[in-house]
């Protein structure tokens, strides 16, 4: 094999270097930057102050989510800071001449799941956002990171960032998954075998059957969580799964444009005898549904097991020992059986339509457990739309559940979404921090099936004892 | 946004010896709602610091007043999460222009660098004895060094070096950004940009 061999990383990466400064980052130039309303008002400010311009508005993308409530979207909103914050994205687009798709915008969701589903994210491209968990988009093949607000600001002013460039890590799994084996318990069985600190300092390429064989959704589950194990960064190669997801989309290319980018898109993989810094592979057979019972989301196991004992961790035993406290746990404890009061479904990981297929194959012909608040938000409103499309949204009422309006909601708790202190949440988002859903809250991660689940029983339950 | 220079600071330290301190931990979400770059200190670690009536929580180290200093020492994987550059606008507005761990999250490492905050990865082995120092002594000095690129323990001489890229080192010690650097290669973006295919 001869040494010219590329990774799909660094192919992507290679095209986008417009500098690279000796014994420094690379200057990497930015295909498609998406903005909301928390973390860009600092970085317009910035422009300002230095009297810069957008050099490339039709490149940035801007929609309210992170603050944004899921009841009673067409009143004011109440809160007067995220009222002010939801006034400046809209403002400051409209002064910059930036697409922007606010509160009642029927375009309107989380930025993770209106990219993909309009088009605008594409294989082969560079996407940031001032979110860590841009890194869903590496599910198109894309190379997508979070951002912080200096780089939001270096973008809006000259469509590129300087960045070091990451070691290069690929996951392989093939094999099949089992029952009530989703793709949320892939991520998180990945998480507890690395720990959430387990690929820092490189970007990972997801690889094999299991991924081979997964939808977009369940790419995007993925990649979304690849953040979360420490990566700047996760991707999968593009493929006919991806091709016919984004053919017809809104702004995905059309006609001869179209057949110029695929045939693009389908030089987009790794060649054989590529070097990677590291290598791991696991077997689709270890995986079983997952769920979490620490402060990180490295701190998860398969719903049948029992709570590690320190030693059997990664964490030191302080920081573990403090994260069992908070979550009111103990070593050696089942995780089954354990009271629930919150379920959420929702977010950037688990808020598009197969999310709340497989809640609602669950809940169908059941009732919501008396003692479980749950909150179902859609992604967007082009997924609230599908659930209602679909009768969905029929089996979701029949069960006793109601539907919210689309954002981010309880996974960050910005809004009024917030779980009490001291309660029990099986959420289908992203992180279990102290107090990520509400000061004080409690956060179990999980799949939509496993949440499901919950909401229906009332306790963490193995999924595949509701499934036929 | 324009930052201090950073050249050599000796200076007694902070220990927060705890693992994973994620970005929620340093600035909860609820207090992101800001427009504009001020006053993010007051809430550094808020839900560690206080009790939800406001009350100071005693046993957290900021606000034990035996330690204090420029310099945080934390655990391993500091800066973990969500990518808010808020985090380090805390941390820099509460007075900190430096951060030691043996292993930092990769957005928040960035994002210290850009607003002006140095973090130092050492081993875990002389993060250890950093600890250990500061448990002797609790006004024990730290010396970081930029131009040498080294990091000393005043007290007992103990000493490692760190890395940092030359590009940032020069940044830093110069109260550059990258912004800066941007804005003066605009005609090359112009070009790059013209032959991309999207």
């Amino acid at each position: 094999m001869s040494n010219t061999a590329t990774t799909l990383f660094e192919k992507v990466w290679n095209a986008h270097v417009v500098r690279s400064i000796p014994d420094g980052p690379d200057v990497f130039f930015i295909d498609r930057h998406f903005i909301h309303e928390v973390t860009s008002p600092v970085a317009f400010l910035g422009l300002e102050n230095r009297g810069l311009k957008v050099m490339f508005p039709e490149r940035t993308f801007a929609t309210a989510d992170h603050n944004t409530p899921t009841i009673n979207q067409h009143l004011p909103v109440q809160d007067p800071l995220s009222a002010n914050q939801l006034k400046a994205l809209e403002t400051n687009s409209a002064k910059y001449g930036i697409s922007h798709w606010g509160l009642g915008n029927p375009k309107n969701g989380i930025v993770h799941v209106v990219g993909p589903e309009n088009g605008i994210t594409l294989p082969g491209m560079t996407i940031v956002c001032g979110d860590s968990h841009t890194s869903t988009h590496g599910a198109f093949g894309a190379i997508a990171f979070g951002i912080g607000t200096s780089e939001v600001e270096m973008v809006l002013s000259s469509q590129c960032i300087m960045q070091p460039r990451p070691k290069k890590m690929r996951i392989t799994i093939n094999g099949k998954l089992g029952k009530g084996v989703v793709p949320k318990d892939v991520p998180l069985f990945i998480l507890s075998q690395i720990s959430a600190s387990g690929a820092t300092g490189y970007f990972i390429e997801f690889a094999g059957e299991v991924f081979e064989n997964m939808s977009m959704e369940g790419r995007m589950t993925v990649c979304n969580l690849s953040i979360e194990m420490g990566a700047r960064g996760g991707m999968i190669a593009p493929d006919e799964t991806t091709f016919n997801y984004l053919k017809g989309r809104d702004l995905a290319p059309k006609g001869e444009a179209w057949d110029k980018a695929l045939a693009y898109w389908k030089t987009l993989k790794t060649d054989a005898g590529a070097k990677f810094d590291l290598e791991l592979s696991f077997s689709a057979d270890q995986i079983e549904p997952q769920i979490t019972y620490g402060t990180n989301p490295g701190l998860g196991t398969g719903i049948t097991h029992s709570i590690p004992v320190a030693s059997e961790v990664k964490d030191g035993e302080a920081s573990y020992k403090k994260s069992l406290a908070y979550m009111g746990f103990s070593e050696n404890e089942k995780i089954i059986g354990k009271q629930v009061d919150y379920v959420f479904l929702g977010s950037c990981t688990n808020g598009r339509i197969e999310d709340f297929r497989a809640f609602a194959s669950i809940v169908k012909g059941r009732k919501k457990a008396d003692n479980i608040t749950a909150w179902l938000v859609p992604g967007s409103h082009i997924v609230e739309q599908q659930i209602k499309e679909e009768g969905i949204l029929d089996i979701l009422t029949e069960a006793g559940f109601q539907l919210r309006q689309p954002g981010c909601s309880a996974c960050l708790a910005m809004n009024d979404d917030k779980i009490p202190a001291g309660k029990y949440a099986v959420s289908t988002s992203n992180r279990n921090f102290e107090g990520r859903q509400g000061p004080g809250a409690r956060t179990l991660l999980a799949s939509p099936l496993v949440a499901a689940a919950a909401a229906v029983t009332g306790v963490v339950t193995d999924p595949r004892e509701l499934m036929n | 946004m324009a930052y201090d220079k950073f050249t050599v600071l000796k200076s007694s330290a902070v220990p927060m010896p705890i693992e994973n301190v994620d970005t929620d931990q340093i600035i909860p979400a609820r207090f992101l709602k800001a427009t504009k770059r001020e006053g993010f200190g007051d809430n550094l670690f808020r839900d560690w610091r206080y009790n939800s009536d406001d009350t100071p929580k005693q046993d957290f180290v900021l606000n034990n007043p035996i330690y204090s200093g420029k310099i945080l020492v934390g655990g391993k994987n500091f800066g973990s999460g969500s990518s808010r550059e808020h985090a380090a606008w805390a941390i820099y507005d509460y007075g900190f222009r430096c951060v030691v761990s043996s292993f930092f999250a990769d957005i928040f490492k960035g994002n210290a660098l850009n607003i002006g905050i140095l973090p130092v990865t050492v081993s875990p082995e002389f993060l250890d004895k950093i600890f250990k120092a500061i448990e002797a002594d609790p006004k024990a000095e730290l010396e970081v060094n930029l131009p040498e690129q080294t990091i000393t323990i005043v007290a007992t001489g103990d000493q490692e070096s760190f890395d940092i890229n030359g590009y940032k080192k020069h940044n830093m010690m110069n109260g550059f950004d990258d912004i800066d650097y941007l804005q003066s290669m605009k005609a090359d973006i112009q070009t790059f940009a013209a032959s991309s295919p999207y």
